[in-house]
């Protein structure tokens, strides 16, 4: 490697990362603005409109974002004075690192650099896998050192609560992980997305999917599994004591988790960057301008492939934040231990036993683990309520006056 | 095949630059006017009581050694994932009973009460 190499990866990794916060930026927008459709509102719609004759304004709402970070740039940086100083200071450092470096692990499309590595990859690592499912469970240490640092209450609770969440719903991720693994047989995320072939995984591993899609949620601390930062309990939860760019950075970190769970997903699940005829299109292109312009296009189309799954799981998760009340903490727990942690250890043994029994790319094996994925979802969907939570129970009683 | 993690080592130098840059950038550009009231930890309005690195919850110890024991048992299928195929059907009766001595200890935990949360 010489020193030109390093500094074209250093730049590649700037531009990544700041990819990323360009990604959450206008995420956060795009939740915004969907939230306020969702409940009837405008949502924000001023900063940065262009004016059109007749008084219409175009694209209003555009630098909200931008807005937001110039304020909390300027905002004071206050250091409670109980709080345990330079734990408290690195305590969203170490939320946002993790956040950011998962992102090297996801082949976020395929544009071949003609020398058999791909320029929208940047870590092919033989246990990539593993590694996403480790960065994205060691990003809840900066949410628990944030809790104890403060030395605020709430913040304590909500840290500890955090912690005991996600690890309770690590198990299931795992198994959710796993059962693709034993599908397509290689820890490579790329390898993932090549073996899926037109039939995504989401297909033969349904249930594996809907095990993913909830236990990504309860893992990145979002709504409606967000009890760690709950304000009407908690006030702001582990992040009470922070302001300024110290807040938003746990707000960063949480929200690139998020996208990147979704990104995850798209290539665990939904085939990454492929879409069906690419690969004919691309052939095409290859015979009629060459070998640059055919990679070029393909590697804008497969990130464009990719950025739209990935958008439309995100508005799945606007969708669900819109929609779905809060879980209480015993409902949290009966989820991820008595019905996730199960059923994906059902869906494992499934794989195992329908990868023994046929052939690796078999489409009969794939098409009646589909349907005992649906089944199984319906029936688990209709009768896992914890018990003491059914109809008919009422917390306050209404004869026994005052 | 190492030369695949020097761009993750790369992104791990990017992204800590990010966090130092952004958390001394909000320190130097705010503005810097402490009182007593500002930087007591808030307590909804109150005189802070005691100290919040206190006690807590036996119950969440509780989950964090559950899931120390069920992680451990989630790591060993993972070498099973990529030859269970060539390990065929002596693998699959193997590995089923590791999940049958799974299932006991999940039941025997759950029976206890220790899933339960109350």
């Amino acid at each position: 490697m010489t020193w030109l190499d390093i500094l074209i990866l250093l730049v590649r990794c700037l531009v990544l990362a700041l990819a990323s916060a360009t990604l959450f930026a206008y995420f956060t927008l795009f939740e915004r603005r969907l939230l306020a459709k969702f409940q009837h509102r405008i949502g924000p719609n001023r900063a940065g409109y262009i004016p059109l004759p007749g008084g219409k304004k175009l694209f209003g709402g555009w630098l909200q974002p931008a807005a937001d970070a110039v304020k909390l740039f300027l905002k004071e940086d206050v250091v409670p004075a109980m709080a345990d100083k330079w734990v408290y200071i690195m305590a969203p450092g170490f939320a946002v690192v993790p956040a950011l470096i998962i992102w090297v692990a996801i082949p976020l499309g395929t544009w071949p650099d003609g020398m058999g590595g791909n320029w929208l990859h940047y870590a092919p690592i033989d246990v990539g896998v593993l590694y996403l499912l480790a960065v994205t469970s060691i990003g809840v240490y900066g949410i628990a050192i944030a809790g104890w640092a403060s030395n605020n209450k709430y913040s304590m609770i909500g840290g500890v609560r955090a912690s005991a969440q996600v690890i309770s719903y690590e198990l299931a991720l795992g198994f959710a992980i796993l059962a693709v693994v034993m599908q397509n047989s290689t820890f490579r995320t790329e390898e993932i997305v090549t073996s899926q072939g037109l039939i995504w995984n989401i297909i033969p591993q349904f249930l594996g999917f809907i095990i993913f899609l909830i236990a990504s949620t309860a893992e990145v601390v979002r709504s409606p599994f967000d009890l760690v930062e709950a304000e009407q309990e908690l006030v702001g939860g582990y992040n009470t004591e922070y302001g300024s760019m110290k807040f938003a950075l746990f707000f960063m970190s949480e929200y690139i988790k998020l996208i990147a769970m979704n990104a995850i997903a798209v290539t665990l699940f939904l085939g990454g960057g492929n879409f069906p005829g690419i690969d004919t299109l691309v052939a095409a292109i290859k015979t009629s301008n060459g070998d640059t312009i055919a990679y070029a296009v393909q590697g804008a189309l497969t990130l464009g492939a990719f950025l739209l799954k990935t958008t439309a799981l995100s508005f799945l998760s606007v969708w669900v934040r819109a929609s779905v009340p809060r879980v209480r903490y015993d409902q949290l727990m009966h989820l991820g231990w008595k019905v996730l942690l199960p059923l994906g250890l059902f869906n494992v043994v499934m794989t195992a036993v329908f990868g023994v029994l046929f052939p690796a790319d078999s489409l009969i094996a794939k098409i009646i683990m589909c349907v005992v994925g649906v089944i199984v979802v319906v029936i688990v969907s209709a009768t896992a309520t914890p018990k003491h939570a059914k109809r008919g129970v009422t917390l306050v009683n209404p004869s026994a006056g005052n | 095949m190492l030369d695949a993690y020097v761009p993750l080592l790369a992104m791990v130098g990017i992204a800590v630059f990010i966090a130092v840059f952004v958390l001394s950038v909000s320190r130097i550009l705010g503005p810097q006017k402490a009182t007593v009231r500002k930087l007591a930890p808030y307590e909804s309005g109150m005189e802070p009581i005691g100290d919040a690195m206190a006690r807590f919850p036996i119950k969440f110890n509780l989950v964090a050694m559950l899931f120390i024991l069920f992680d451990v048992e989630v790591i060993f299928f993972f070498p099973y994932a990529l030859v269970y195929r060539q390990l065929g059907i002596p693998g699959l009766i193997e590995m089923g009973s590791f999940v049958l001595v799974l299932l006991v200890g999940l039941t025997y935990v759950w029976k206890k009460g220790a899933l339960t949360w109350d």
